[in-house]
């Protein structure tokens, strides 16, 4: 993709190297966590996709509202909710963004309007399309984007929601993230048509397809999409990614050759970015270094966060199945 | 259309819970009504008629065939701020909808910790005895009282017909609402001081021999076999569910101890259904009150079939129930 004129300035280029660098460090140290037994149930890490998440999410405003799925942490990172709720979300404990009850595969935050967290393939994509329902018929001007995976496309749920979107016209952004593998299932095994974006033709919904390793095509494209989706109308952006990790902690990767994970590897979607960065005059291996030595910072005050959270007392085991608040 | 009707105007069961509707979509801006069939059509069984004309296409909104896009669509419209009703045509439609109802709604709530609640209101027509067999006529609403986060509410006379919608609408938690169909023609006064809560059964006759603890279209049948006991010496008490979740523990009990013979009737299978959960209650908080084991009628374990008198058969009837508090009483010898 050509370089677009005028859109990285210095610092968008280094808020974007934080962005995608705060994802990786932080999941690596989920995994060092899991491994630790600090971490428990499933985790799931989005290593390799990061490009996707940061590009897509750093184009919306505070009004809009993000559904996601169980491979989430960097959607909840790059959207604000802090690492330290995340990181004690993930310990279990009270200070978590869920307070202990959802962990790693249910994140949520009132605050930035991040509605999770779905852990059952395609089931957040209706929800997306009654949170843009509302905002529509409040006459808000907020834009829903719902991230799944291609795997969601087998679903029926994603063909409902695409319907009930070009019918009734909302602002949904509709973000497949497809990384070829449904949990372990190739895409040539369960899509019988494997390109995600035109199944919204049927739809006479906008569409795209875009290189989700590389951050600039990304930003570029989710900006016009999010532009299109203010203007009223849904929108279906399909990011071809890759996950470099095992889908769960519990995977042994049997359905995919090394040499086809190097393969992607060699597209690191952070390294792509610093190279394209540096070589454009844009960024320096200082500002990287200087990013890394933040986003360490962080992850280690997150850490702290979390080992100095509490556990919820259990007596208290019965709340929040019915809201406590009055009816406003 | 019916109009705004006085407490003491006989009116259907179907224009109440229309009324109820109506006085929502005119008091709270943030209510609509949306299902199949909802808007041009009237309603499956005619509940909404007119409700378009009054209101508009945007807040009595058609749907297509998607019940699991359109009940999920109501979760999030509900997350969002508004106060949707959906409308499932019959409660075996419901099943499409389950992964939305159990997965999100029940659980956003406490998955969340608090932060997010689901305004929502499901209704749907529920129960047999209209010769639909066996994908149009079951009663499932005790399956839906197992899940914590929800709230079953089963609406068997006029007057909650009327006020268990605006009950239900007041709360901030998803709450299901079940209209057995074979009320919607029933016809009745609506009270002057009706019992508006979703907390709480009701007696809705007094009797000293035996408890039938029943809802819905059972309630009517067992009102009318109360009748006919009555003529026999037995007075039955019959004590009415009204929510199925949370149930009302107390008001069963307390009719226990006073009659101190119980019979569970309810049109869901006997299999770990709602009648085996009311049964172990009383065992657990009301043994020692027993003159006899408790008693059950419960639908025949079959899928409702669609022959009259097979359906009929299948489902607890007047004769049936008077059948079995006699037996319950030990008034056949």
């Amino acid at each position: 993709m050509s370089f677009p004129p005028g859109v990285w300035t210095r610092e968008r280029a280094r808020r974007g190297l934080w962005q995608l660098l705060r994802i990786r460090r932080f999941e690596e140290k989920c995994v060092e966590l899991y491994q630790a037994a600090k971490i428990r149930g499933f985790l799931h890490v989005y290593i390799g996709e990061e490009a996707v998440a940061t590009g897509v999410i750093e184009q919306l405003q505070s009004a809009d509202a993000i559904v996601a799925t169980y491979r989430e942490h960097g959607h909840a990172l790059v959207r604000g909710v802090s690492a330290g709720a995340i990181m004690a979300e993930m310990y279990g404990k009270q200070e978590g963004c869920a307070r202990g009850r959802g962990g790693s595969m249910h994140l949520f935050d009132r605050a930035t309007r991040f509605y999770g967290g779905n852990a059952i393939v395609g089931g957040g994509l209706p929800l997306a399309i009654g949170l843009a329902l509302a905002d529509k018929m409040q006459q808000r001007p907020g834009v829903t984007a719902c991230f799944f995976g291609e795997g969601a496309a087998a679903e029926g749920e994603f063909h409902e929601s695409l319907n009930l979107a070009a019918l009734w016209k909302l602002p949904v952004l509709f973000v497949c993230e497809n990384n070829l593998y449904a949990m372990g299932t190739a895409i040539r095994d369960e899509l019988a048509s494997q390109s995600v974006a035109p199944k919204a033709a049927a739809f006479g919904i906008a569409h795209a397809a875009v290189d989700g390793m590389d951050l600039v095509a990304v930003d570029e494209v989710a900006r016009r999409a999010v532009e299109h989706v203010r203007r009223g109308e849904p929108f279906l952006l399909e990011c071809r990614t890759y996950r470099f990790r095992a889908h769960s902690m519990f995977d042994a990767e049997l359905y995919r050759t090394k040499s086809e994970v190097e393969s992607w590897k060699a597209r690191d979607p952070i390294e792509l970015f610093t190279a394209r960065m540096q070589n454009e005059g844009i960024l320096t291996p200082v500002d990287r270094e200087e990013v890394e030595q933040k986003v360490a910072a962080e992850v280690e005050s997150a850490v702290g966060f979390a080992e100095r959270g509490t556990w919820e007392a259990l007596e208290d085991l019965p709340r929040f199945v019915y809201a406590e608040a009055e009816s406003p | 259309m019916s109009q705004v009707t006085s407490a003491k105007e006989t009116i259907t069961y179907r224009e109440a819970v229309r009324e109820a509707i109506r006085e929502a979509l005119r008091t709270d801006p943030r209510a609509f009504i949306m299902g199949e069939d909802v808007g041009h059509y009237g309603g499956c069984f005619a509940v909404t008629r007119g409700l378009l004309e009054e209101f508009g296409s945007e807040r009595v909104r058609d749907t297509p065939l998607c019940e699991s896009a359109f009940v999920g669509a109501g979760i999030g419209a509900a997350l969002g701020g508004m106060r949707p009703i959906v409308e499932i045509m019959t409660v075996n439609f419901s099943l499409l909808a389950l992964d939305q109802i159990m997965n999100s709604a029940a659980t956003l709530c406490h998955m969340s910790g608090g932060q997010f609640s689901v305004p929502l209101v499901i209704r749907m027509a529920t129960g047999g005895g209209k010769q639909l067999a066996a994908q149009h006529s079951h009663s499932l609403e005790g399956w839906y009282a197992h899940i914590p986060g929800i709230v079953v509410a089963a609406p068997g006379t006029i007057d909650d017909a009327r006020w268990m919608l605006a009950a239900a609408l007041e709360r901030l938690d998803p709450v299901l609402i079940f209209e057995n169909q074979t009320l919607y023609n029933q016809k009745g006064c609506l009270s002057d001081s009706p019992q508006r809560d979703l907390a709480h059964a009701a007696v809705r006759r007094t009797g000293r021999n035996a408890t039938a603890v029943t809802y819905g279209a059972s309630l009517g049948k067992t009102l009318e076999a109360a009748e006919l006991l009555q003529a026999a010496g037995i007075e039955l008490e019959v004590v009415d569910l009204r929510v199925l979740r949370p149930l009302d523990d107390a008001t069963i009990m307390q009719s226990v101890a006073k009659t101190h013979r119980v019979l569970i009737v309810d049109e869901g299978w006997r299999s770990g259904g709602l009648s085996a959960e009311i049964s172990a209650r009383i065992m657990e908080q009301a043994f020692y009150e027993l003159d006899a084991p408790v008693a059950r009628l419960c639908a025949a374990e079959v899928p409702l079939p669609y022959a009259k008198h097979l359906e009929e058969a299948a489902l607890p009837q007047v004769d049936s129930i008077v059948a079995a508090v006699r037996k319950l009483v030990g008034a056949d010898g």
